[in-house]
C-alpha cells in the first residue's frame, strides 16, 4: 500500500516541472503563436544555471531557493534577449521560418551548454533541510518531492490569479483569443510579447531549476522535454493553463507507474493516453476549439503545370550526368552523391505531404529512421535478402504513417506539426531505449548489399534508379486526381466538404504515401552506411529535411532537390569542424533573418519563368 | 413523389440556451427560387447551416428530395445533389478556374483517390460546359487566386453545380458586388433553375434583388418564421413592415 502511495506522489512531483514548462510553452504560443523550439533549451539552462548558483551561494535552504528563483530569472532574461534581438524581426514571416530560428537557437544553446558546462552529465545538489525522506508505511518519498508536490499548485494559483485579475493577464487571454482585435484596439504588442516571453522562460527555467536536485542536468534534457512538454499541451488542450496541470499530472503519473508495467518505454505509454485523449477530445481535454485565424491565409502556392520542354531537356541533361558521374568521382564523392539521392527522396516525400497537402510534419525522421531500423532489423534477424528488405521496409513504414498519420490528421496546422514532433520523438526512444532488439545508442551494424550489388559503383546505380525512380512517382502523384484533391484539401477546407470529399481520409493517405517514400530512403540509407543508430530518428533529422526542404523552396516541385544537394555538402563541410552545431544553428538564423520569405523564393520564381512554356 | 427539393419542419438550434432557430418549416419545390431574409441575427445563418449540415438540429427534421438530411455531415448533404455557394467565396487559390471545377467532377466520378490519371485532361469538356454557362470561359486558364471578387462567385457557382445538383444553397450569392453585377448574377441563376428545373434556396441583404428575383421569400425574426409568400404578399406584410421599419423602403 505505502509503494504505491509513494509512487503516486513521485509521480505527483515528476509533474510539477513538466508543468512548469508545459504552460509557459502554452503562454508563449497563445499570445505570439511562435512555437518556441528553444523552449526544452530554456528548461535544460535552467538546470545548469542552478547548479551554477546553488554551488556558487552559501549554503542553506535560503540560499538554494534564491539560487533556484535566480536561475529562472536568467533564463527569463535570456528568453527575452532572444525575443528582442531575433523573434520581434520574424513575426511577419512564414511560422515555419520563426520555427527555425528557435530551432537554430537549439542548436547554440546545445553547444554552448557543452562547451560551458562540459559533457557529463551533472547531478543535481540535495536541498539543504529537504534531504531526508519520509517514511510512508514502509514506503520512503525524499522531502524535495513533496516540496515539488506542493509548488506546482502554487504556480498554478499565482498564474491564474495573475491572467484574471491583472490588467496585463487580460490582454493576454484577448491576445491569445484574437490577437488582431488586440491589436486593433491600440494595445502595445510589442511589450505584451516581451513579457510573455520573459515569463513562459522564466517557467521554463523554473522547471528546469527545480528538478535538478532529482534529476540533475545533461545535454539531451532539451529535446527529450520539448516532445513530453509538447504532449502535454495537446494533451491538456492548448492555451489552457489548468489544462496543463492535468495533462502533467497524468504524464507524471503514467511514468511513475509505467515503469514498474513497461520498462522500456514509458514513452509509448504517453502516446497510448494522448492517442486515446486525442480520439475523445480532439483539442484536448480543457481545450477549446480554436477559433479560425482572420482570412490571413498563406499566399497560395501557385499552379502547377506539367514539365515544360525545357524542363524535360534539362531533367536529361541532369540524368546524363548522374549516369556518367561514376567514370570521373571516386568512391568518397559517389557516397556523398548517393547520399545526397537519398535525402532528396526523403524530403520529396516531406514535401508532398507539406506543399501539396499543407501538412507541416516535423517529425519526418521517424519514416526515414523507420524504413531504415525496419530493413535494419530484418537483415539482422530473419538475414532477409537486400531485395525483399528494399520492398518489405516501405510497406512497413508505410504501416506506421498509417498509424501515426490516423491521429496527426485529427489535427492541423501547428497542433499537427507538435504531435508529428512527439511521434517521432517516441518512435526515436522506442529505438533507443528497447536495446536488447535494437541495439539502443550501439545501433546496429554490418547491413551490406546484397553480393551483386555490393560494388559501390553499382549500388550507386541502384541507388539512383530508386530514388530518382521514386522522385518522379512522387511528382507524378501531385498531376493525379489524388494530388489535386491534396492540394484542394489544403486551399478550402470548406469548398472541399461541400464538394463531397472526405478531408481527413485524404489527408491520411497522403501520410502514408509518403511514408513509404522516406521508408525506401531509409532502406537504401542504411545498404549505403552498413549500420544504423538512433541519431537517424532524433529531432535534428527531421529538421534537417525540413531545412532541406525550406531551403530549396516550398514552392517548387523540385526545390527538394536542390535542398538536399546543398545541405547535404553544408553539412559535409562544417560538420568537421567543433562546435558546429553552433555554426549550423547560427546559418539557420542568418539564412531566416535575411531571407524572411524563403531562401529559394526569389531564385526559383525566376528559373520557374525560364522553365515555363511560352504562353 | 413530391415535387419538392428541401422540406424543413420544425427546425430548433440553441447556442447555450439562446434559441437561434425555433419552430421554422417551410418547403421549396423545384424551379423555385426562394429567398430567406430577415434583420442581423435572425437566425438566417445558422437556419443555412442547419441544412447544409454545418450544424445539427436539436429538433425537427430536413427532408432533402425525399431523403432525411439531418445531421449529415456537409459531404454527405452534398452527396443527396445538394450545391452549395458561400458568402466568403471559397474555391481553390492555386488551381485554375478549369481545374476548380474539374476537381468538383472528380469527387463527383469519384476518382479522388485515383493515381494513375493524370488531372489535366480528366472531365475537362463538362467543366468548360459549365465555365461557359456562368460566363466565364474565357478565363479559364487562370488562376482563381487572382480573379476578381465577382467572377470568384461564379466560379464557385460553377463548382456548385458540378455534380448536377437539385437543390442550390446560396449564401449572400451577391455580397461584394456592385449594382449591375448582383443583377447579372441573379439573371443567371434564375436561368440556371429554368433550364435545369433545381431549386435554389438563398439569403440576400439586397431587398432589389430579394423583391425583383425571387419566386417566395420567407421572414426569419428572432429565430421564428413570421411571414412567408410571394413578394407581393410579404411586401404587404404588417410584421414584417414592423420589423424592417425604418431600413430601406421595400
Amino acid at each position: 500500500m505505502g509503494f504505491y502511495i509513494v509512487q503516486t506522489l513521485t509521480g505527483l512531483s515528476d509533474a510539477s516541472s513538466l508543468f512548469l514548462v508545459a504552460c509557459g510553452l502554452s503562454l508563449i504560443f497563445g499570445v505570439s503563436r511562435i512555437v518556441n523550439m528553444a523552449h526544452g533549451s530554456f528548461y535544460m539552462v535552467g538546470a545548469y544555471l542552478a547548479y551554477f548558483f546553488i554551488d556558487k551561494l552559501p549554503q542553506g535552504p535560503f540560499h538554494f531557493w534564491i539560487g533556484i528563483l535566480l536561475s529562472a530569472l536568467a533564463v527569463g532574461l535570456i528568453g527575452m534577449i532572444v525575443e528582442v534581438f531575433l523573434l520581434r524581426r520574424l513575426y511577419h514571416a512564414p511560422e515555419l521560418f520563426i520555427l527555425f530560428a528557435t530551432f537554430g537557437i537549439v542548436l547554440i544553446i546545445q553547444d554552448l551548454s557543452r562547451w560551458l558546462f562540459g559533457a557529463e552529465d551533472i547531478l543535481g545538489q540535495q536541498a539543504p533541510g529537504l534531504s531526508s525522506s519520509i517514511n510512508i508505511m514502509g514506503s520512503y518519498i525524499p522531502q524535495y518531492d513533496i516540496a515539488l508536490i506542493i509548488i506546482a499548485p502554487l504556480i498554478l494559483l499565482g498564474l491564474w490569479l495573475l491572467l484574471t485579475k491583472t490588467r496585463w493577464g487580460i490582454l493576454v487571454r484577448a491576445a491569445t483569443e484574437d490577437r488582431e482585435m488586440t491589436d486593433a484596439l491600440g494595445v502595445n504588442q510589442t511589450w505584451l510579447f516581451t513579457s510573455v516571453f520573459f515569463l513562459g522562460s522564466f517557467l521554463a527555467g523554473l522547471g528546469g531549476a527545480v528538478q535538478l536536485p532529482k534529476g540533475g542536468a545533461d545535454l539531451l534534457m532539451d529535446l527529450n522535454i520539448i516532445a513530453t512538454a509538447f504532449v502535454i499541451v495537446v494533451v491538456g488542450g492548448m492555451g489552457s493553463i489548468p489544462g496543463a496541470y492535468l495533462a502533467a499530472v497524468i504524464i507524471g503519473e503514467l511514468n511513475a507507474f509505467g515503469i514498474l508495467v513497461f520498462p522500456q518505454s514509458t514513452l509509448v505509454l504517453m502516446f497510448l493516453v494522448m492517442a486515446v485523449v486525442l480520439i475523445i477530445r480532439p483539442y484536448g481535454l480543457l481545450g477549446k476549439e480554436e477559433a479560425p485565424e482572420h482570412d490571413n491565409a498563406p499566399a497560395p502556392e501557385s499552379i502547377i503545370r506539367p514539365a515544360s520542354r525545357r524542363l524535360k531537356t534539362a531533367g536529361a541533361v541532369f540524368l546524363a550526368v548522374i549516369l556518367a558521374l561514376p567514370a570521373v568521382a571516386n568512391t568518397f564523392q559517389l557516397v556523398l552523391i548517393t547520399e545526397i539521392a537519398l535525402f532528396a527522396l526523403a524530403c520529396m516525400s516531406l514535401y508532398f505531404i507539406m506543399g501539396p497537402g499543407g501538412m507541416v510534419s516535423f517529425g519526418h525522421a521517424a519514416y526515414f529512421g523507420g524504413g531504415a531500423y525496419f530493413a535494419a532489423l530484418m537483415v539482422h534477424y530473419l538475414h532477409t535478402p537486400m531485395e525483399l528488405t528494399l520492398f518489405l521496409a516501405p510497406l512497413l513504414t508505410g504501416c506506421l504513417a498509417l498509424i501515426i498519420g490516423w491521429f496527426c490528421v485529427q489535427l492541423s496546422g501547428v497542433y499537427l506539426a507538435m504531435l508529428t514532433l512527439a511521434f517521432a520523438q517516441i518512435c526515436w526512444s522506442i529505438v533507443f531505449q528497447w536495446g536488447a532488439v535494437t541495439g539502443g545508442d550501439d545501433g546496429l551494424l554490418s547491413i551490406w548489399p546484397s553480393a551483386w550489388a555490393s560494388n559501390k559503383i553499382i549500388f550507386y546505380y541502384l541507388a539512383m534508379t530508386l530514388c530518382i525512380g521514386g522522385i518522379l512517382i512522387l511528382r507524378h502523384f501531385i498531376f493525379t486526381p489524388f494530388g489535386y484533391t491534396l492540394r484542394a484539401c489544403r486551399d478550402s477546407a470548406l469548398r472541399v466538404d461541400s464538394i463531397g470529399i472526405n478531408l481527413k481520409r485524404h489527408q491520411w493517405f497522403a501520410f502514408s504515401i509518403a511514408g513509404i517514400f522516406a521508408g525506401l530512403a531509409g532502406g537504401l540509407y542504411v545498404f549505403l552506411k552498413g549500420s544504423i543508430f538512433p541519431d537517424e530518428m532524433a529531432i535534428s533529422r527531421s529538421f534537417d529535411f525540413l531545412f532541406m526542404v525550406l531551403l530549396g523552396g516550398v514552392n517548387s516541385l523540385f526545390g527538394p532537390i536542390a535542398g538536399s544537394a546543398a545541405f547535404t555538402w553544408l553539412h559535409d563541410t562544417i560538420s568537421r569542424i567543433n562546435l558546429w552545431q553552433l555554426i549550423l544553428g547560427s546559418i539557420f538564423i542568418v539564412l531566416v533573418v535575411a531571407f524572411p520569405q524563403g531562401i529559394a523564393g526569389s531564385i526559383g520564381s525566376r528559373l520557374n519563368k525560364y522553365f515555363r512554356d511560352p504562353a | 413523389m413530391t415535387s419538392n427539393v428541401l422540406e424543413v419542419r420544425q427546425l430548433a438550434k440553441s447556442f447555450g440556451g439562446v434559441k437561434a432557430v425555433s419552430n421554422v418549416s417551410f418547403d421549396l419545390a423545384r424551379g423555385q427560387l426562394l429567398a430567406m431574409i430577415g434583420p442581423n441575427g435572425a437566425g438566417k445563418s445558422t437556419c443555412f447551416n442547419l441544412i447544409n449540415g454545418q450544424l445539427r438540429p436539436d429538433h425537427g427534421t430536413i427532408t432533402i428530395l425525399g431523403k432525411k438530411a439531418n445531421g449529415l455531415k456537409p459531404r454527405d448533404v452534398w452527396k443527396l445533389g445538394v450545391g452549395r455557394t458561400f458568402q466568403i467565396a471559397a474555391s481553390f487559390g492555386s488551381m485554375t478556374v478549369l481545374e476548380n471545377v474539374q476537381m468538383a467532377r472528380l469527387s463527383y466520378h469519384r476518382q479522388t483517390t485515383s493515381l494513375f490519371k493524370s488531372v489535366p485532361r480528366l472531365n475537362r469538356d463538362h467543366a468548360m460546359e459549365l465555365l461557359r454557362l456562368v460566363g466565364i470561359e474565357d478565363q479559364y486558364n487562370r488562376a482563381c487566386g487572382v480573379l476578381a471578387y465577382g467572377d470568384v462567385k461564379r466560379v464557385e457557382l460553377a463548382v456548385a453545380l458540378a455534380n448536377d445538383p437539385k437543390l442550390l444553397l446560396m449564401d449572400e450569392p451577391t455580397a461584394g458586388m456592385g449594382p449591375a453585377e448582383r443583377q447579372e448574377m441573379m439573371a443567371l441563376t434564375s436561368s440556371i433553375i429554368e433550364t435545369r428545373n433545381i431549386g435554389v434556396l438563398f439569403t440576400e441583404h439586397d431587398m432589389d434583388v430579394v423583391f425583383g428575383r425571387s419566386d417566395r421569400i420567407i421572414v426569419l425574426n428572432r429565430g421564428e418564421l413570421v411571414a412567408e409568400g410571394t413578394p407581393d404578399e410579404v411586401r404587404n406584410n404588417r410584421r414584417v413592415q414592423e420589423i424592417y421599419l425604418g431600413e430601406e423602403p421595400v
